[in-house]
C-alpha cells in the first residue's frame, strides 16, 4: 500500500466511516436534502436544525456510501453543529480548498481534523465522494435561506 | 491450437505498467482493448483511402466505399444475418435501440399497448422503452429476476399477454453474467405476435451468435467491445422491419430525390444511415470480425469460459464476498461482487494503486441493484486476452485490500 493510499485512508476516516456519527434522522422541524452522486450511486440524506439567525443548532445524516464520502458527511456534521450561518460557510469553502488542492484554507483551526481528508486531493475521482455532505449541506443552507426570506 | 500468449501481444496496450504495476486490464465488459489488425486497419485507410463513400465517382471514395460495405457484409455474416442489407451501421448498441424505440415504437405503438423488458436491463434498454412508452401511450412492464440472477421465467410466461407487441432483453447482462435463453425468449413472443429486440452489446465477439437461429426481429451490438474502435455499432434488422420503418433522421445519404415539398428515401439500410457516416469505424469493426476469425468464436468463447470459471472458484474464497448472478454453470465472461470490508469504491481506488482495472459501480443498472440491494458492485471482465496469472495476481490485491479495510 503506497503513501498516498494510507493518507486517504487514515484510522481516522476508517473509523468515521464505520462508525459514522450523527447517524439517523432528525425529529421535530428541519431542513431535509437528498444529495447523491449519479455516477458512482452515492447517496445522503441531510436533516438540519437551523435557528433563527441561520445558526446549525442540529443536524444528522444518512444515505449510503463509500469510506470517504461517509467519513466525510461524519466528520462535516461532527464540526459543523452549533455554527453560524457565517462560520458554517467559511468551513465548507476551506473544506472544499483542501480536497480539491485549491489554496491555503482561511480557517485550519476550524477544520480540525478533517484536514485529514486533504489526502484526497491526491485522487481527483474521489473528490465529488468528499463533497457529497457538503454539498447537500450548501443545499439545505440555501433552502433555509429561502425560507426565511 | 491458438498460440494464446501470441494472441495477447498483439494487444500493445496490455504491455505497460499502470502506477509502476503491469497493467491487469479486467474492465472489457466496459469495452475492449484493440489489436494491431484494427488499429491498423483504420491507420491504412486514414493514409491512403480517406475519402466520402457512395458520392464520389474518383478512385478513393471507390475504395472508401468497397472496405466500408465490404466490412457490413463481414459483420452480417458474423452475427448471421440473411443479408448485408439487415445491418444498419449506428454509433453503438445504445443507439441501435433508440432507433428501434425511436422509429419502430413511434409508427406501431399505441395506448394500451405493451413494452415488455426485463429487470436486469442495462439503462440503454430501458430508457428509451421509457421514452417510447411516455410518447405512445404504452405501457412499460418488467420481468423480475430471480435470487439466483436469472429471468423469472414463470412470470415472463404471465407478462407475455396479446397487449405486449414488444418484449426487449438481453444476450448475456453486464452485471449478472447470467446468459439468457435467447431462442426461447424470441419463440415465446413470436407465439404472441410480440416482436423481439435483444440488446447483444455482452455477447457478440465473446459467444456465437446467429440471430436467424435465436429469431428475433432486432439485434443491437457495439463494435469497442468487441476488439473494434469507439463509435461504431450495429443493429441487425429483420428484412421485413427496414421496408415497413419509416427514416429516423433526414439527411443526404438516405435520399432517392429532394425536392422543396418533399423526398423520397432509400430502401434498406441507407435510409437509417444520413449523413457522413464512421467509415473508419466500420472498417475497424469489420477487421475486428477478421481478427476474431482468425481465432475462432468458438475457440474465444471456450477460453473465456475457462478463465470466467477458474476466477469464479477463485473469487468464492474471498472473505465476505458475494458474488451476483449465478454461481454455477456457463456465465458470460465477468463477475461483479460485493465484499464486506469495502465499498466498491474504495476498492476500486486501491486496486487501481496495483495496476488492477476493475469498473466499480452501479454499471448503468439501477433498477437491477435496488433489486439485489447492492449500493454497487466491483466488477471484473474478462477476455481472451487475459491470463490465470492475472486472476491470480488479482486475489493477491483484493486480500490485501481486505486486510487494509478490515
Amino acid at each position: 500500500m503506497n503513501d498516498e493510499l494510507r493518507d486517504l485512508y487514515q484510522q481516522v476516516i476508517l473509523d468515521h466511516s464505520r462508525k459514522p456519527r450523527n447517524h439517523g434522522r432528525l425529529e421535530g422541524e428541519c431542513v431535509h436534502v437528498h444529495g447523491d452522486n449519479p455516477s458512482c450511486g452515492d447517496e445522503i440524506d441531510l436533516y438540519v436544525k437551523f435557528d433563527a439567525e441561520g445558526k446549525i443548532e442540529d443536524l444528522k445524516f444518512d444515505g449510503q456510501g463509500c469510506a470517504i464520502s461517509q467519513a466525510s458527511a461524519s466528520m462535516m456534521t461532527s464540526k459543523i453543529k452549533g455554527k453560524s450561518a457565517a462560520d458554517a460557510a467559511t468551513m465548507r469553502e476551506d473544506f472544499r480548498r483542501i480536497v480539491m488542492g485549491d489554496g491555503a484554507p482561511q480557517d485550519e483551526d476550524a477544520l480540525g481534523e478533517l484536514q485529514l481528508l486533504e489526502g484526497v486531493q491526491k485522487f481527483p475521482q474521489r473528490v465529488k465522494c468528499a463533497m457529497l455532505a457538503w454539498r447537500a449541506l450548501e443545499q439545505a443552507t440555501a433552502e433555509n435561506a429561502a425560507k426565511q426570506g | 491450437m491458438i498460440d494464446w500468449p501470441q494472441v495477447r501481444a498483439q494487444f500493445p496496450i496490455l504491455q505497460q505498467q499502470v502506477n509502476g504495476k503491469p497493467l491487469i486490464y479486467f474492465d472489457s465488459a466496459a469495452t475492449s482493448q484493440k489489436p494491431l489488425a484494427v488499429i491498423e486497419a483504420m491507420d491504412h485507410y486514414y493514409r491512403w483511402d480517406n475519402a466520402n463513400v457512395h458520392r464520389g465517382l474518383h478512385e478513393l471514395s471507390s475504395r472508401a466505399t468497397d472496405a466500408f460495405e465490404a466490412a457490413r457484409a463481414k459483420i452480417a455474416r458474423f452475427v448471421g444475418a440473411g443479408t448485408a442489407d439487415e445491418i444498419i451501421y449506428t454509433r453503438g448498441t445504445t443507439e441501435a435501440i433508440n432507433l428501434v424505440a425511436g422509429i419502430w415504437g413511434a409508427h406501431f405503438l399505441k395506448p394500451g399497448d405493451v413494452v415488455l423488458i426485463t429487470e436486469m436491463e442495462h439503462h440503454s434498454n430501458i430508457v428509451p422503452w421509457q421514452l417510447a412508452a411516455q410518447r405512445s401511450g404504452a405501457t412499460l412492464k418488467f420481468v423480475p429476476v430471480l435470487d439466483d440472477g436469472t429471468l423469472d421465467l414463470v412470470a415472463a410466461d404471465e407478462l407475455l399477454t396479446a397487449e405486449v407487441k414488444l418484449f426487449a432483453f438481453n444476450h448475456i447482462s453486464n452485471s449478472l453474467g447470467t446468459i439468457n435463453p435467447v431462442v426461447d425468449l424470441c419463440r415465446k413472443a413470436r407465439s404472441i405476435g410480440a416482436v423481439t429486440l435483444v440488446d447483444g452489446a455482452q455477447a457478440v465477439g465473446h459467444v456465437p451468435v446467429n440471430v436467424q437461429d435465436i429469431g428475433c426481429d432486432f439485434y443491437a451490438f457495439s463494435g469497442h467491445k468487441m476488439c473494434g474502435p469507439t463509435g461504431i455499432g450495429a443493429l441487425y434488422c429483420r428484412t421485413q422491419w427496414l421496408e415497413k420503418m419509416p427514416p429516423w433522421q433526414g439527411g443526404g445519404e438516405m435520399i432517392l430525390h429532394v425536392s422543396m415539398e418533399r423526398s423520397t428515401y432509400k430502401s434498406g439500410p441507407a435510409r437509417f444511415e444520413p449523413g457522413t457516416p464512421p467509415i473508419a469505424g466500420a472498417i475497424g469493426m469489420g477487421a475486428a470480425v477478421d481478427y476474431l476469425e482468425s481465432i475462432g468464436i468458438e475457440n474465444i468463447a471456450a477460453y473465456d469460459d475457462e478463465l470466467t470459471q477458474y476466477a469464479m472458484g477463485r473469487l468464492q474464497e474471498l472473505e465476505g464476498i458475494r458474488i451476483l448472478g449465478p454461481l454455477t454453470g456457463k456465465r458470460g465472461s465477468l463477475a461483479a461482487f460485493t465484499l464486506a470490508a469495502a465499498h466498491p469504491h474504495d476498492l476500486v481506488t486501491l486496486t487501481n494503486e496495483q495496476g488492477l482495472a476493475l469498473r466499480g459501480g452501479h454499471h448503468c443498472t439501477q433498477p437491477l441493484m435496488r433489486r439485489f440491494k447492492a449500493p454497487g458492485t466491483a466488477r471484473a471482465s474478462f477476455y481472451f486476452y487475459n491470463t490465470r496469472a492475472e486472476i491470480d495476481a488479482m486475489m493477491d490485491i483484493l486480500n490485501d485490500a481486505i486486510r487494509f479495510f478490515s
